[in-house]
């Protein structure tokens, strides 16, 4: 059993812990990742994420599958927040359930791993100063516009995966 | 194993004969530096220009990676001679910028048919029966090779291969390595390329932009009429026209609501979404 969300409303983890609830599981890992207050030298005070919802829950719904088959944990759930964050707030909760507590670990990793490379969301941070940015497009956007005369970081200089 | 295949487009020559730059000759509305790339792209880990210094501010060239010469001015010898030390353990298929015929049957086979253990794979031209270097895989170790030459004083790449250990591929049929070099050449080549684009029947689609892509294009969507036939086509036509900032490179596609290749063919009725580097989590 796996399931993947996306979710425009805040959200608690321990509203989705009872998903996980299996009696031939004796192990529990959740990971939650929230809106922290500083990036790269940089103070936040804010962030939203956009999805392409449709292939952002077919992709996230894959996630879950793989890590199940490949750690074999028994349940596998997560939740990815989109729209306007504040700081503190809840922005993506993974939880498995699995026999033991090994594979409940490497899995939960492996989804948070995977979720951050693979799914078509992308997060604007704002910042107290008054700026704000794509993450990991800025800079991508600027390299373009001001090619490196010597050798050329245009791909190198950034490297999120798309390949599993 | 063989070393990765990098991408080198020559576009730092004169252009002497032609009297104009041979990268910016259209071809059915692109230039033959745009559609060299576009061929490069989806065969290669990574494509380059191969550029002299005073290019560099050249807006058609600066739009992707360059390379430049590091011993400027000795012809297409000067660009190879920079990816291979600008990239020793890659290797590199090397384009000139005046192959208005070239398809990528012409690159697959050649990528196909190399042999990483040889110095270089090429063709023999169909025009003098030499191998043609510039449509060719230099391996990594063509590097002491060309240095060695160019320090003796030699220039051409052609006599280099000629005398090289090289493997050698018959001419393909259809003169796709027929080069241009003087604007009647070039006034003939346009007229038998642009019949071929303007039956493409133009086809239309939805496109969607998200995040950054969706700010610098000003909409989250559009419904238009291309006569691109593939999702790189299309990108490059809507990144002219909208002053999308990110290369290709730096996307992935999305072709009704799958993950896609650039080279996959668009149809009526497709949406496409190009996806920026994201940032979940």
């Amino acid at each position: 059993m796996s399931q993947f969300r996306l979710s425009a409303e805040p959200f608690g983890g321990e509203t989705l812990r009872s998903l996980l609830a299996d009696a031939s599981c004796g192990g529990f890992v959740s990971f939650e990742g929230w809106v922290r207050d500083h990036n790269e030298g940089q103070r936040v005070r804010g962030l939203e994420y956009e999805a392409f919802a449709p292939l952002a829950l077919r992709e996230g719904e894959r996630i879950l599958t793989e890590a199940c088959e490949r750690f074999g944990v028994r349940r596998a759930v997560c939740v990815h927040r989109v729209g306007a964050l504040q700081l503190g707030d809840l922005a993506v909760y993974v939880a498995v359930s699995a026999a033991h507590r090994d594979e409940a670990f490497r899995a939960c990793r492996y989804i948070i791993d995977e979720v951050k490379h693979r799914l078509p969301i992308w997060k604007k941070e704002h910042y107290e100063n008054g700026d704000s940015g794509w993450v990991n497009c800025e800079r991508c956007a600027a390299i373009q516009d001001h090619q490196d005369p010597a050798v050329v970081p245009a791909t190198a200089a950034h490297t999120h995966r798309h390949e599993k | 194993m063989s070393a990765p295949l990098q991408g080198l487009v020559l576009a730092g020559g004169h252009s002497r004969r032609m009297a104009r730059d041979k990268a910016a000759l259209e071809y059915a509305g692109r230039s033959q530096l745009e559609r060299a790339m576009a061929l490069l792209a989806p065969l290669v880990s990574k494509s380059y220009v191969s550029v002299r210094s005073d290019q560099l501010a050249d807006p058609s060239r600066a739009a992707y990676a360059c390379i430049v010469d590091l011993q400027p001015d000795l012809g297409p010898i000067s660009g190879i001679h920079a990816a291979l030390h600008a990239a020793p353990d890659c290797a590199w298929l090397v384009l000139a910028c005046d192959l208005p015929f070239l398809d990528s049957a012409t690159l697959q086979q050649l990528i196909a048919e190399r042999a990483p253990q040889k110095m270089a794979t090429a063709f023999l031209s169909d025009f003098d029966g030499k191998p043609e270097p510039v449509c060719a895989i230099y391996e990594p170790s063509a590097r002491g090779a060309v240095d060695a030459w160019i320090a003796s004083g030699q220039r051409c790449p052609r006599a280099l291969l000629a005398q090289s250990d090289v493997k050698l591929l018959q001419a393909r049929a259809g003169g796709t390595l027929a080069n241009i070099n003087t604007s009647e050449e070039y006034l003939q080549a346009r007229a038998q390329l642009a019949p071929a684009r303007a039956t493409a029947a133009a086809r239309g689609v939805r496109v969607q932009y998200f995040a950054i892509l969706r700010e610098q294009a000003g909409r989250a969507e559009e419904a238009l009429e291309t006569s691109a036939q593939t999702a790189l086509e299309l990108y490059q036509e809507l990144r002219a026209r909208h002053g999308l900032k990110l290369a290709p490179e730096q996307l992935r596609v999305a072709i009704n609501e799958e993950f896609g290749e650039w080279t996959q063919p668009i149809h009526g009725g497709d949406t496409i979404v190009f996806l920026p580097p994201v940032a979940g989590g």
